[in-house]
């Protein structure tokens, strides 16, 4: 049994070469640029530097601890960076806006509002009449399949259905890029699976950009173009990594070599080999949320 | 099945005993202590006077004090007292604060001056009414303020945090020099004893919203003023009027000082008046009758509430 068994993930075949030349050859939506994050003495982000092209999916994983959240944050504009810079079209990135949508994990709908109001908050704030506003929501209840929730109080919802609420309310604003920060870590297995099928189904109909936090290795190479693997203290880029599974993707790829020798890689990225024989409580400890964390992966 | 169980609510049967008896308790020990002879009664009624010459039919005196007469009595071989055991006059028997609650309302007041019942009932009402509802339009919007914008906090909350460890019926005088001796400084005092309170507990409940809800709205493009009366009113709606319930209470332990401030008036007036004429099951009816107007209340708002917020998870 030779190494070539499962192809190198590192060697890109002509036509995974060409699919992420043209990938990058596209416009940049959303460009980080010698980002640093401090709290105090901790150094959360150290010098994040990443090109986020027009309608690509960019997973980001890393152990934790090691600053996704505080990424995501900032390009959402909830926190400033200590230093560096968030650009969206060029323009820097300053507070939150509209046109930079986020589906956060714990969906966070407005639980006075019915389904079609949370979704026509958004478009209220930029000036749609209510009328339009209402419409517009109609069409993405229907998308979103709660034609007949649309009356409905996010309490009377299941997790899965008020998440893609949230998505779709993101959604209304017509946002440039998407912001998702671990949107399925609280749904149960089934339910998380529909939705990542689901969500891709959305990225390839509609013109959107995605940023998506997650701490599922499976789910980072099921939906992403490029995954971006962030270690801990500090937290800083340690590879980006380009998924060679063809799209569009498909459950059925779980078991494509592609994608078991890019999880493979990743995996030998968060937990190198050589560290785990060393005997670090932290590292441990690492590797202990880790495995907690997949037992909840749908595979 | 175990009644008496952690983290488990009781079934709807159990429940509703549970609660009928959280009345009955009381009222039992009330009866007991009332009407059978052998508990309590440290007095006798006397029913003859015999040869004792101060005692009269229909007067208290202690047992003691009867014992004395008695034995004096059988030992002078002069007629021998009667008497049966009771209660001092303040503590009527049920029944008779019963038969209060509706001669309290007819019998006509002593003086023309003096009002009726129902009337001493109503002034107190509007006393707490308006005292509650100038402490709400300015203590509301005042607390939201404070919870929402940093800046307010610190520009109200230090001061009102002093101001709220001053007793409000410390400002009768001043309040009755300012605003005169009949209903304004009663209002005074309740909207003194209240407001300080409301805008702090308002602050605190507007801090509470769920901060991942604000992050929400600014990612939808919410800024300052549609954050505070599209996300922040509404979101601690419920929470707010649940404040506002509690808040009520409060107010009404405020009455009783606030009705002694300038002329006595309102079911204060009532109650001391007929404590004066030795009328006890006249006060226990007015002390119940409060306890039952501000349950009313409470319970009228609680009910209103589960209609007024449909969103809110049912919680039995």
């Amino acid at each position: 049994m030779t190494e070539k068994e499962l192809p190198s993930y590192l060697d890109q075949s002509p036509e995974v070469k060409d699919r992420f030349d043209r990938l990058k050859q596209r416009p940049v939506t959303m460009e980080v640029k010698g980002l640093n994050k401090q709290f105090g003495e901790v150094t959360a982000l150290k010098d994040i530097n990443l090109k986020i092209h027009k309608r690509e999916f960019v997973c980001v994983i890393g152990p934790s601890g090691c600053g996704k959240s505080t990424l995501i944050r900032i390009l959402a504009g909830l926190e400033q960076a200590s230093s560096g810079q968030v650009l969206l079209n060029g323009e820097p990135v300053t507070e939150p806006g509209p046109e930079r949508g986020m589906v956060f994990q714990g969906y966070t709908l407005f639980p006075w509002l019915t389904v079609k109001k949370n979704i026509m908050f958004g478009l209220l704030e930029s000036g749609y009449d209510k009328g339009t506003a209402e419409s517009e929501a109609r069409e993405w209840i229907n998308l979103i399949g709660l034609t007949k929730f649309e009356n409905s109080y996010p309490h009377q919802l299941s997790g899965g259905m008020k998440q893609r609420v949230a998505i779709a309310r993101a959604l209304a604003n017509r946002p440039k890029v998407l912001l998702m920060d671990e949107p399925f870590g609280a749904l149960d297995a089934q339910t998380r699976a529909k939705m990542q099928a689901y969500l891709l189904e959305i990225w390839k109909n509609i013109d959107i950009t995605v940023f998506f936090i997650t701490h599922d290795l499976d789910e980072a190479v099921y939906l992403a173009d490029r995954i971006l693997v962030l270690k801990a203290n500090p937290g800083e880029v340690q590879e980006i990594v380009e998924v060679p599974v063809p799209q569009p993707r498909s459950p059925d790829q779980f078991m494509n070599p592609e994608f078991l020798a890019t999880k493979q890689h990743i995996e030998e990225l968060i937990h190198p080999p050589s560290e785990q024989e060393e005997d670090d409580d932290h590292l441990n400890l690492v590797r202990m949320v880790h495995v907690n964390d997949d037992v909840g992966s749908v595979f | 099945m175990q009644l008496i169980a952690v983290n488990r609510k009781l079934d709807r049967g159990p429940r509703r005993a549970v609660t009928l008896a959280s009345f009955a308790l009381p009222v039992l020990i009330w009866a007991l202590v009332s009407y059978v002879p052998f508990l309590w009664h440290p007095q006798v009624e006397i029913t003859q006077s015999g040869s004792v010459s101060y005692f009269s039919e229909g007067l208290l005196v202690d047992r003691e004090v009867f014992d004395r007469e008695y034995d004096k009595a059988l030992e002078n071989e002069t007629a021998l007292p009667e008497g049966k055991p009771a209660n001092p006059v303040y503590l009527p028997a049920p029944h008779e604060v019963a038969t209060a609650f509706v001669t309290a309302f007819t019998t006509e007041p002593k003086r023309r001056s003096e009002s009726w019942l129902h009337e001493s009932l109503w002034s107190s009402i509007q006393v707490i009414f308006w005292g509650f509802v100038l402490s709400s339009i300015i203590g509301i919007p005042l607390g939201i303020l404070a919870g929402t914008y940093d800046f307010f906090s610190r520009l109200f909350e230090p001061f009102i945090e002093f101001f709220r460890y001053l007793p409000a019926p410390a400002f009768g005088a001043l309040a009755v020099a300012v605003l005169g001796i009949y209903q304004a400084p009663k209002i005074a005092i309740i909207f003194i004893g209240t407001f300080f309170q409301q805008v702090l507990v308002v602050a605190n409940t507007t801090r509470k919203l769920d901060p991942s809800l604000l992050e929400a709205a600014q990612t939808l493009g919410a800024k300052n003023k549609s954050m505070l009366f599209r996300v922040v009113v509404p979101g601690i709606l419920p929470d707010l009027y649940r404040d506002v319930r509690i808040l009520l209470g409060w107010a009404w332990t405020y009455l009783i000082v606030a009705e002694l401030i300038g002329t006595s008036s309102g079911i204060t007036w009532f109650i001391t008046q007929q404590a004066r004429y030795k009328n006890f099951d006249n006060v226990f009816a007015a002390i119940i009758m409060i306890g039952i107007l501000g349950l009313t209340i409470d319970l009228i708002l609680a009910w209103l509430g589960r209609r007024l917020f449909p969103w809110q998870k049912e919680t039995k």
